[in-house]
């Protein structure tokens, strides 16, 4: 574990200090330390930027920045919840959306955070790349004198040539034979010098860690430009609708800021029927869970059509656009008629879910601007089993259509459609209206079971058909996904290499018979020691046996397992 | 929709099995740890060796520090091995009878995950409780297999006793009947992301018992108070320094990979890879800290103490993002099968 990055950060105090002073002398009357000027201060920052010490900071900072946007509501996710939080908390709430608490990960604050951390990081990995580059090009580096201090070391004797027979220096040379060629089988990087073998191994742990540091670089921006080329939309199709990708075909449409929309590819897709099964034999909070979701649907694209089911998690992709199966609910057909008995509105009516509730309870609208006289409109509520609970109240007990039931009250005047202010088609403005009443002056109550009708008490009436199913979908597109995929990919990798791949420096000399061997870390590296004292044990048993050490497939087995267990 | 009900049922009796050998091996485990007679005739020997090799070891470069230790075979025990072998047998009886009962209960345990899968016909973490129920197992798995390879027996006591405060919470707060999956869950990808999570939290778990044992061990031997003498048949701060960290490496690639998976699921089930979900946001959090750790230990003027207080951060976050997200923060990741 070395830190490579050169500004010394022992003496960092007084280089802060220094700078310090330099600012404000700089700032006011160049007085105290004229020499560092801009440059020198810019360079300054650079190095202090690119030191780990700094990174680590920054990291930590990150940490904390990426907190507030699970404790408060977001924009992105949920703009509704961060109006009402807005409304509950004056000023206070004011306040943090001045900061951008609503909009963390857009913020400048954050931005500013991992914008810093980018360029922290690439001026720590160009020239890490570059030095790693020279590193593997060059040869191992001499052993240096005293190779007892190594953290591996032994030292023995050779026993090559004890007896003083034949020539001393042909037989360390052979020794050094031995050993370079033993090195090299475990696979390090030899080189040979006039009394030792210098060896290294694990120039992959370096790699590893550049790569995953570069994959992580890839990643941030890709994510940054991801969301500018593509798009997202979300539409409600009812069963037996059809949808036409263009843009008036979404209930909401948001693309990336160069997303052109005329480019929309051009498919259609129909929801033929929708199947939801809902558990309700298990137990517990475990009754009336959903089990099953399945939409089919047909895509049409190039003349071509196919039938998909369409699942939560199993999208549908035409081309390069992806259907997603985000919700679904009930759509009560319901028939409205006017005081003459013309129909003046006919069809499904999609009703949204209380997410929370298991029972589908489901609220919707009804809007009838085209009735004789007055609009109309009418606010209810769906239930798909309607039970009794045991306050009396009416409440869905299971989300399956076990007794649909329709509860209503209806509204004439204007519905605000004409003055061109943009409505939600699921909420009805009832300001300029009144509330129909029943004979004795009551509020009137519209409860219809399937295939019931109720007379209005100006003439019209009410009548629920029957139900239909519905599902909302998203539809996107992301150009970027292939290439997060892959940097996402590197990431692992390089991380794998980096901290798994043991890098290590050994040296063997052989001096007039006395052999050593030393073996140093660099970085992580517990197996070290064993290195230096398998690879002593290794030579002592070519030693003895010396013309059986060079070139041979297969040393002797229990040699083997040690020396394989250090790749 | 069928659920084999006396599979579940045996699954919770197994569960209770498991909990009171839990119970027991943690106390075995805790009379090894805090425990001990013999301590005093061998202390002053092993103070003695272990004072001689911090020296040895902090006389050189911080940098390397880590890597300059000696091999396992003389690790851990290696200090005590100088007084007599029959003393330290009889020392180490309520580990080896606590590592036994820790298998017997883990047989159980594994036992009760199994029954709990084939009671659903599917993997047994589709809800809070079954999750915790294959967490715990899985973290005890990790710790015998680590301590096949080194001997961490100290760490007992912190193992079952956690794993039992685990499963007690899932039959209690978390528990959720057998059940099958709902559709948002039921993708392959439940099987490639979730037990990778598991995995990560495990290794992450037992790494940072170790990192609490580290800060204690270098109090121990720098200041040496009397409650903490029980240390002594610890291995050596630097020595633990280093298993805490190469768990924590390996629990970091995991955890990496757990969230590389979630974010290709994300895309599968909700049409984008990344949207800063409350459980995303917390992940991610996670994962920071994680970094900021692995770097933390490379950087200079960050000494092993306060880079274990990171280590510390990072579980302390783990624990964060399981209870307290699941279960308070609303977001796309509500299945914890809690009302
Ligand atoms: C200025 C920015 C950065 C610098 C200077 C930097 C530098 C380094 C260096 C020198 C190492 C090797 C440590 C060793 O020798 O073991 C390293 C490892 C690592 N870095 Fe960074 N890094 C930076 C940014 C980041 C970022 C933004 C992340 C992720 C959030 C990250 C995650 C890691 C990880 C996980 C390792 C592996 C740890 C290890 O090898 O022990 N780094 N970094």
């Amino acid at each position: 574990m070395t830190e490579r990055t050169k500004p010394s950060n022992g003496k960092k105090k007084s280089a802060e200090a220094k700078a310090a002073k330099a600012k404000s002398g700089a700032a006011k009357t160049n007085v105290t330390q004229p020499q560092l000027g801009f440059i020198g201060m810019c360079r300054w920052a650079w190095r202090q930027l690119t030191t780990m010490r700094v990174a680590l900071i920054l990291l930590l900072i990150l940490a904390l920045a990426a907190i507030p946007g699970s404790l408060l509501p977001q924009r992105i996710q949920d703009p509704g919840r961060v109006n009402t939080f807005l409304e509950n908390n004056g000023a206070w709430g004011e306040f943090l959306d001045t900061i951008q608490m609503f909009d963390v990960y857009s913020s400048i604050w954050f931005s500013a955070i991992y914008l810093l951390l980018m360029i922290s990081l690439i001026g720590c990995v160009i020239p890490r790349s570059a030095q790693h580059w020279k590193a593997m090009r060059s040869a191992p580096p001499k052993a240096p004198r005293r190779l007892g201090r190594m953290p591996g070391y032994v030292a023995f004797t050779s026993a090559r040539d004890e007896d003083g027979s034949g020539d001393r220096a042909a037989a360390d040379e052979a020794f050094l034979d031995t050993a370079q060629a033993r090195l090299k089988k475990l696979g390090y990087r030899t080189s040979r010098h006039s009394d030792h073998i210098a060896a290294e191994r694990g120039y992959l742990r370096e790699t590893g860690n550049l790569v995953f540091h570069i994959a992580l670089l890839v990643a941030t921006l890709t994510m940054a430009i991801g969301s500018l080329f593509g798009y997202q939309g979300q539409r409600i199709l009812v069963e037996g609708d059809t949808f036409t990708n263009s843009l008036v075909a979404y209930d909401s449409f948001e693309p990336g800021s160069y997303y052109d929309a005329d480019n929309l590819p051009d498919f259609r897709l129909k929801l033929d029927s929708f199947t939801s099964t809902f558990d309700d034999r298990a137990a517990g909070n475990q009754f009336g869970q959903p089990r099953t979701f399945d939409a089919k649907v047909t895509a049409t694209a190039d003349g071509k059509s196919e039938s998909h089911v369409l699942r939560v998690n199993e999208p549908v992709r035409v081309g390069s656009t992806g259907v997603y199966l985000t919700g679904n609910g009930y759509a009560p057909e319901i028939t409205v008629r006017d005081a003459k008995g013309d129909i003046v509105q006919s069809g499904p009516q999609v009703f949204i879910p209380d997410g929370g509730d298991p029972g589908y309870t489901s609220e919707g609208v009804i809007k009838v601007p085209d009735a004789a006289g007055t609009q109309m409109g009418f606010v209810g509520v769906f239930l798909p089993t309607a039970t009794q609970n045991e306050d009396g109240e009416l409440v869905s007990s299971f989300a399956e259509l076990r007794n649909p039931y329709l509860v209503m009250s209806g509204y004439t005047g204007d519905l605000g459609l004409d003055n061109g202010t943009p409505q939600s088609v699921y909420s009805l403005d009832a300001e300029n209206m009144t509330e129909m009443t029943d004979a004795s002056g009551n509020p009137l109550l519209i409860q219809l079971s399937e295939g019931d009708t109720q007379k209005l008490p100006n003439g019209g009436s009410v009548t629920f058909d029957g139900v239909k199913k519905y599902i909302a979908v998203d539809i996107s597109q992301d150009p970027t996904q292939g290439l997060m995929l892959a940097s996402a990919i590197f990431v692992l990798l390089g991380l794998g290499l980096s901290l798994f791949i043991p890098r290590r420096r050994m040296w063997v000399r052989i001096k007039d018979g006395a052999v050593e061997v030393a073996a140093l870390a660099r970085g992580e590296d517990p197996m070290v020691e064993r290195a230096a004292t398998d690879l002593a044990a290794d030579l002592r048993d070519d030693d003895d046996d010396p013309d059986d050490a060079e070139g041979r497939d297969a040393p002797k087995s229990p040699t083997d397992s040690r020396g394989r267990s250090k790749r | 929709m069928d659920v084999n009900t006396d599979l579940a049922m045996w699954s919770n009796q197994l569960i209770i099995s498991a909990m009171i050998v839990y119970a027991v091996a943690m106390i075995f485990f805790a009379f090894d740890l805090f425990g001990g007679r013999e301590l005093k005739t061998t202390q002053d020997k092993v103070a003695a060796t272990a004072k001689v090799s911090t020296v040895r070891r902090t006389n050189r470069k911080t940098a390397t520090t880590a890597v300059l230790d000696p091999p396992e075979t003389e690790d851990d025990e290696a200090a005590p091995s100088t007084s007599s072998s029959t003393s330290r047998a009889k020392r180490r009886r309520g580990a080896r009878i606590g590592t036994s009962l820790l298998v017997l209960a883990f047989l159980l345990h594994a036992a009760a995950v199994i029954t709990r899968a084939l009671s659903v016909m599917r993997v047994p973490w589709g809800n809070m409780m079954e999750y915790v129920l294959t967490a715990t197992a899985i973290t005890v798995l990790v710790y015998l297999t680590v301590n096949i390879k080194k001997d961490v027996r100290y760490l007992g006591t912190f193992v079952s006793g956690g794993v039992l405060l685990c499963l007690g919470l899932a039959i209690t707060v978390f528990y959720t009947p057998a059940a099958k999956l709902i559709p948002a869950l039921d993708s392959y990808w439940i099987a490639i992301h979730v037990p990778i999570a598991i995995l990560s939290t495990a290794l992450l778990y037992i790494s940072a018992i170790l990192a609490v044992f580290q800060i204690l061990k270098s109090v121990h031997e720098t200041k040496d108070p009397k409650w903490l003498r029980f240390m002594h048949r610890l291995p050596s701060s630097v020595d633990l320094e280093r298993i805490s960290y190469t768990i924590a490496a390996v629990g970091f690639i995991t955890w990496t990979f757990t969230l590389i998976a979630g974010a290709i699921w994300a895309e599968v089930a909700w049409s984008r890879y990344w949207g800063w979900d409350s459980k995303e946001i917390w992940t991610f959090v996670v994962w920071v800290i994680y970094a900021a750790y692995l770097h933390a230990r490379a950087t200079r003027g960050w000494g092993p103490t306060k880079v274990a207080v990171l280590n510390l951060i990072g579980i302390a976050a783990v624990i964060f993002n399981f209870t307290v997200v699941n279960v308070y923060f609303n977001g796309l990741h509500s299945y914890s099968g809690l009302d």
